[in-house]
């Protein structure tokens, strides 16, 4: 008999919701069925962990005396460039920005030692940051320059607004070059010497949901260690992707847009990071909880890291070069166990997406629901699904210097 | 048995005479090459584990000495700063000894092993959160 969101969430209140993470459903739909799985258990949780690089934050600093509008002039954050295209004092600082006078790539690799990321997280830890605004001055906000400390706890709003997480699998990279390459999924030795991988797998959000049929608009999740809604699809979304036997995407598909109040969220799950050579990024945490309505979701809940397949990608050539083509196909399982094969090769493997600490996220989200702190929604409207246009790459124009 | 992770400079006039192999036959003393680069006409540099009676290894240290070989102790450390690590494998894929490795397949737990670690410095700027740093 299906469940409604309604009734799980009178469960939840009552203390009686039964809530287990995405690793321990396997075991029960395996023993039970997925018939009695539904029956038994409300809700299942999800986690991940790992870098993503579309991501960033907006905050309100509140007003100056006398006022001033960053919008069409610079602020930076500690050294890093914040955008300011709005009004006069709402900022947006992204993961990826630098500070000007960093040497990127000018001596190969480069070490990108600070950024947005960094940022963010120096905010979420409670830490002053220095404001600097440069502004062009008008009749209404004269004021041409600041010089401050802000502080989290200060500002007016501070949301974290990520336009691209949680994507629904990922490529693994491997490089067949014979030079040594560095990329947003880690330094890749030459000559297959190691291959990198990025998802949590069978306790990924997307993967256990591969249809969206609970995941929506205004679905609350973990976020950073706080709440968080998801606010749109993602960029690049793309239900299209081949999908296995069982629905699950076995390429990069599905993602999501999410938001959420910065200031309720934590250090631990918002981390800068630096690749050598590529640049920042920032670690997100992120936890989605699964109605376990009928029993067709808990069919889709109990996916198993051998039952999700991806794609090996060679990184020094067709990545970069936007070819199609793929190296073979490897299951989850075959990464954790920290060697695939590839071309005939035994190459190591390594995750980095943190499935230890995905799961750390999982069980907090169930213990949150166990307790009644968090309750689940219905979904304002479906992501675009099938309906999706395809994800494409653009259409280049060149544009001819006139003489 | 004892152990001792030292560090060997062959100044350019030893380099292409057999010493380390003394270790063996007149000390009796086994020894883990961990890291060596000699390049002829310039200095050799060796890092070496050696193990066996704590006196051969004093006395094996001592005829290194008298051969002209510098002998430091391996004194650089590599430290993992466990509250900035993110616990993805970055560093595993990088390391050459297997000392930063994944315990439990299950749970996927990195954890570091400084017995296997040759202070080659490979992990540092690999590491996203930049949580491994070198102490001396």
């Amino acid at each position: 008999m299906a469940k409604t969101i309604a009734e799980i969430n009178e469960k939840i209140k009552k203390g009686q919701a039964v809530v287990v993470n995405a690793e321990e459903i396997i075991e029960i739909v395996a023993r039970k069925g997925a018939a009695q799985a539904a029956k038994e258990v409300d809700v299942v949780t999800t986690g991940t962990f790992g870098p993503m690089c579309s991501s960033g934050a907006y905050f309100n600093f509140g007003h100056t005396k006398p006022k001033i509008k960053a919008g069409g002039g610079t602020a930076l954050l500690n050294g890093v460039p914040a955008y300011t295209g709005w009004a006069a004092v709402d900022l947006y600082i992204g993961a990826t920005a630098l500070p000007d006078d960093d040497p990127r790539n000018k001596i190969h690799p480069g070490e990108f030692a600070y950024g947005g990321s960094h940022v963010i997280e120096a905010l979420v830890a409670g830490q002053d940051v220095r404001l600097e605004v440069a502004a062009y001055g008008t009749d209404c906000y004269p004021r041409k320059h600041l010089d401050t400390w802000i502080n989290l706890k200060d500002l007016n709003e501070a949301v974290l607004f990520n336009t691209r997480n949680a994507y629904q699998n990922y490529n693994v990279a491997v490089n067949l070059s014979h030079k040594t390459i560095y990329t947003y999924l880690g330094t890749l030795k030459p000559d297959l010497g190691n291959a990198n991988y990025c998802s949590a797998g069978q306790l990924s959000p997307l993967l256990n949901d591969p249809f969206l049929k609970t995941i929506g608009l205004g679905t609350r999740i973990w976020l950073g260690g706080g709440v968080g809604y998801v606010a749109w699809q993602g960029t690049q979304f793309n239900p299209q992707a081949p999908r296995s036997e069982n629905g699950v995407p076995k390429r990069p598909a599905q993602t999501l847009a999410v938001i959420g109040d910065l200031k309720q969220m934590k250090a631990r799950w918002l981390k800068g990071v630096s690749f050598v050579g590529y640049g920042t990024t920032l670690n997100v945490g992120i936890g989605v909880p699964i109605p376990l309505l009928n029993e067709e979701i808990a069919r889709y809940v109990s996916v198993r890291d051998e039952e999700v397949q991806c794609a090996v990608v060679d990184y020094s050539e067709a990545y970069p070069q936007g070819k199609p083509e793929v190296l073979g196909e490897v299951n989850y399982a075959q990464l954790k166990s920290g060697e695939i094969e590839v071309k005939g090769k035994k190459v190591p493997a390594a995750g980095l997406s943190s499935y230890k600490n995905a799961l750390v996220i999982a069980n907090d989200l169930k213990e949150q629901i166990k307790k009644g702190e968090f309750l689940l929604t219905e979904k304002v409207a479906d992501l675009p699904a099938e309906k999706a246009p395809p994800f494409k790459p653009l259409n280049e124009r060149p544009v001819k210097e006139a003489k | 048995m004892a152990a001792k992770k030292i560090v060997l400079t062959f100044p350019k006039s030893k380099i292409d005479k057999p010493i380390v192999y003394k270790l063996i036959k007149d000390y009796d003393l086994v020894f883990n090459i961990m890291k060596a680069s000699i390049t002829p006409d310039q200095e050799g540099h060796m890092v070496l584990e050696l193990s066996g009676e704590p006196g051969h290894i004093d006395r094996g240290i001592q005829f290194l000495k008298e051969q002209g070989v510098r002998v430091e102790p391996l004194s650089k450390e590599i430290k993992v700063d466990w509250d900035k690590c993110v616990q993805c494998g970055a560093c595993v894929a990088i390391c050459p000894t297997g000392a930063l490795y994944v315990k439990d397949r299950k749970t996927m737990e990195v954890v570091f092993d400084p017995e296997k670690c040759i202070a080659c410095e490979l992990c540092i700027r690999p590491c996203p959160p930049r949580a491994i740093k070198v102490h001396f």
